[in-house]
């Protein structure tokens, strides 16, 4: 294998969307899915002679995400023009910020295959977000025309960007990860890939192991899910080693994923690039960030995720692995601290949030904030487990309904008949059957092979559709045989 | 410093403005004019100077974060040479 001659190198640059009320430079809302322009105003739609003025929250919510990163907070700080024609931008240039952005040298840990690395954080910068082009016909090359909704025009952005520090796409997706949970416990964004609110491209190249200089960089776009952009990552790695193995050269230049193909492919090169033309923007003063305003912030910071991690280690006795994939996000580690109100024995209750409830959460594509079976009802249904009314098997299924129609576990059960059988009696007459009809494993058990039990109790379990008790099963066998 | 005429289409190309030949000299030469007054500031000796990032001597002209209804769909696409289902509609892009 010539990849294990190479390594790669990523950093990755995301934009969230912050959850402010009002858009960045003017009061339009910014409430997702309105009909199209109708969250618009002479500001955001580039109108001659409308001023911006700046949203102190969006201010705010740097400051905040900067200090949760570990950033360097500006004392000086200002905006500027970046100059390009493109329709989704009514003004021809969006207010971004250069070279003061707000928040410098940050970092966060990632941990991947048990070891925590440290990845640097280069800037985190303020910028409005563009319109929505919707291209009319099958394909943009194709297209005559496109239209555009300008709701989105000004929504308030975070542009963080990540020192080329990630080795791996498993290093990016645990850094995109990590840094999608710190946005999410400050509550500066809701972080939806699926919404936009969360965005993420990466540069990317590979160079001999070893080697001191980088190789030639492209940039990927168009990735709207971690798993697209561990695939995408994983492709174009392999190109890349493909074509120097072939004796040939990466070329500089933006690179598409194509998620249905699976490829990522040339979108423009750097002749093509861009030409900003960056300078300070007149029509907005500076932003000078005293150290009061720093710490007033920085009071209202929440407990992270590092320090959840270990408060659900300690306090609980929670394995790290669970703890780790429990505060991987804040909502999950809300309704497992929620669920721990009503039913107290914090390893049951982790062992299916991991298993059941990320299961069916991701089959069904949902946010753990959507999750249809609230925290009190996933308590009621341990409840019905740990008093003997139903076993773990079944409520696995009761589960499985209690997600998609939203229904009690107790409803269900009673619905469904699916009480466990924890009569003896009605037990005893089945367990006997079983044992008549299955004269080789009887004698098997009998004759020292003790795990032939296991398929006695199996044919009892069928017998009732899951609902015997598998303890008082097992007694009655072993009893019976004996 | 000067430009030459490959600047200015350049900049014209980013500008998406269309020239003539004799526009492109005219504004070569103009532009060339322009910079070459300016230049003159080059003379002073900016080592120890803070860039001035803005003119005027205020910071900090910040708005709470409230939303209000500003124009309805109509209103917005009043100008707008071409619509289509409530959005702007302009000509191919890529």
């Amino acid at each position: 294998m010539s990849a294990n001659k190479y390594e790669a190198v990523i950093g990755l640059e995301v934009h969230v969307e912050l959850k402010t009320n009002s858009k960045i430079f003017c009061a339009c809302s910014t409430e997702f899915g309105a009909a199209p322009n109708t969250q618009v105003c002479p500001v955001c739609l580039g109108l001659p002679g409308t001023l911006p003025v700046v949203n102190k929250r969006v201010v705010d919510f740097a400051i905040k995400a900067g200090l949760a990163l570990n950033c360097k907070i500006a004392e000086f700080s200002k905006f500027d023009r970046k100059n390009y024609y493109y329709p989704d931008l009514p003004k021809g240039y969006q207010i971004s910020q250069y070279d003061l952005p707000i928040c410098e040298h940050g970092y966060l840990d990632i941990e991947v295959d048990g070891e925590t690395k440290r990845i640097g954080i280069t800037r985190i910068h303020m910028e409005e977000d563009a319109g929505k082009l919707m291209h009319e016909g099958d394909a943009i090359a194709e297209a005559e025309s496109s239209l555009v909704d300008y709701n989105r025009t000004g929504v308030p952005l975070l542009e963080i960007v990540s020192e080329p520090d990630l080795r791996s796409p498993e290093e990016a997706v645990a850094y995109l990860e990590k840094l999608k949970a710190i946005l999410q416990y400050t509550e500066v964004s809701d972080c939806k890939m699926q919404e936009g609110s969360l965005r993420c491209d990466a540069n990317v190249s590979v160079r001999p192991v070893g080697a001191a200089e980088f190789g030639t960089k492209t940039e990927l776009k168009n990735m709207n899910s971690f798993k697209a952009l561990q695939k995408a990552l994983e492709y174009e790695i392999e190109r890349q080693i493909d074509i120097l193995e072939d004796g040939g050269e990466v070329v500089q230049e933006t690179r598409s994923w194509n998620e249905n193909k699976g490829i990522t492919v040339s979108l423009r090169s750097k002749e093509e690039a861009h030409d900003y033309r960056y300078f300070p923007d007149p029509d907005l003063v500076p932003l000078v960030i005293d150290r009061e305003w720093v710490e007033r912030i920085r009071e209202t910071l929440p407990e992270l995720p590092d320090e959840r991690k270990r408060r659900l280690i300690e306090e609980y006795g929670l394995p790290e692995y669970d703890a780790t994939v429990i505060t991987s996000s804040k909502d999950l580690a809300d309704y497992f601290d929620r669920c721990l109100q009503y039913f107290g024995d914090a390893k049951k209750v982790s062992n299916w949030i991991m298993a059941e409830l990320l299961r069916l959460l991701n089959a069904r594509d949902l946010e753990a904030a959507d999750c249809p079976v609230s925290p009190e009802q996933l308590a009621e249904l341990l409840q019905l487990i740990d008093k003997g009314t139903i076993s773990g098997k079944i409520a696995k299924q009761v589960f499985e309904e209690m997600f998609d129609t939203g229904k009690t576990a107790a409803a269900i059960v009673k619905e469904k008949g699916l009480e466990q059988i924890s009569d003896a009696g009605e037990l005893e007459r089945i367990v006997e059957q079983v044992i008549a009809n299955n004269p080789d494993p009887v004698a098997d058990y009998r004759n020292g092979k003790k795990q032939a039990i296991g398929f006695l109790v199996g044919q009892v379990m069928k017998a009732t559709r899951g609902k015997a008790n598998p303890q008082l099963v097992n007694e009655l066998l072993r009893k019976k045989l004996s | 410093m000067s430009i030459s005429k490959k600047d200015v289409e350049h900049v014209a190309l980013l500008a998406r403005l269309e020239f003539s030949e004799e526009e492109l000299e005219e504004y070569t030469k103009q532009l060339n004019d322009i910079l070459g007054y300016v230049d003159k500031l080059n003379e002073l000796d900016t080592a120890d100077v803070e860039p001035t990032s803005h003119v005027l001597p205020l910071n900090n002209v910040l708005r709470e974060d409230a939303s209000r209804d500003y124009l309805d769909n109509e209103t917005a696409l009043k100008n707008a040479p071409d619509k289509k289902d409530g959005m702007f509609r302009v000509p191919k892009i890529v």
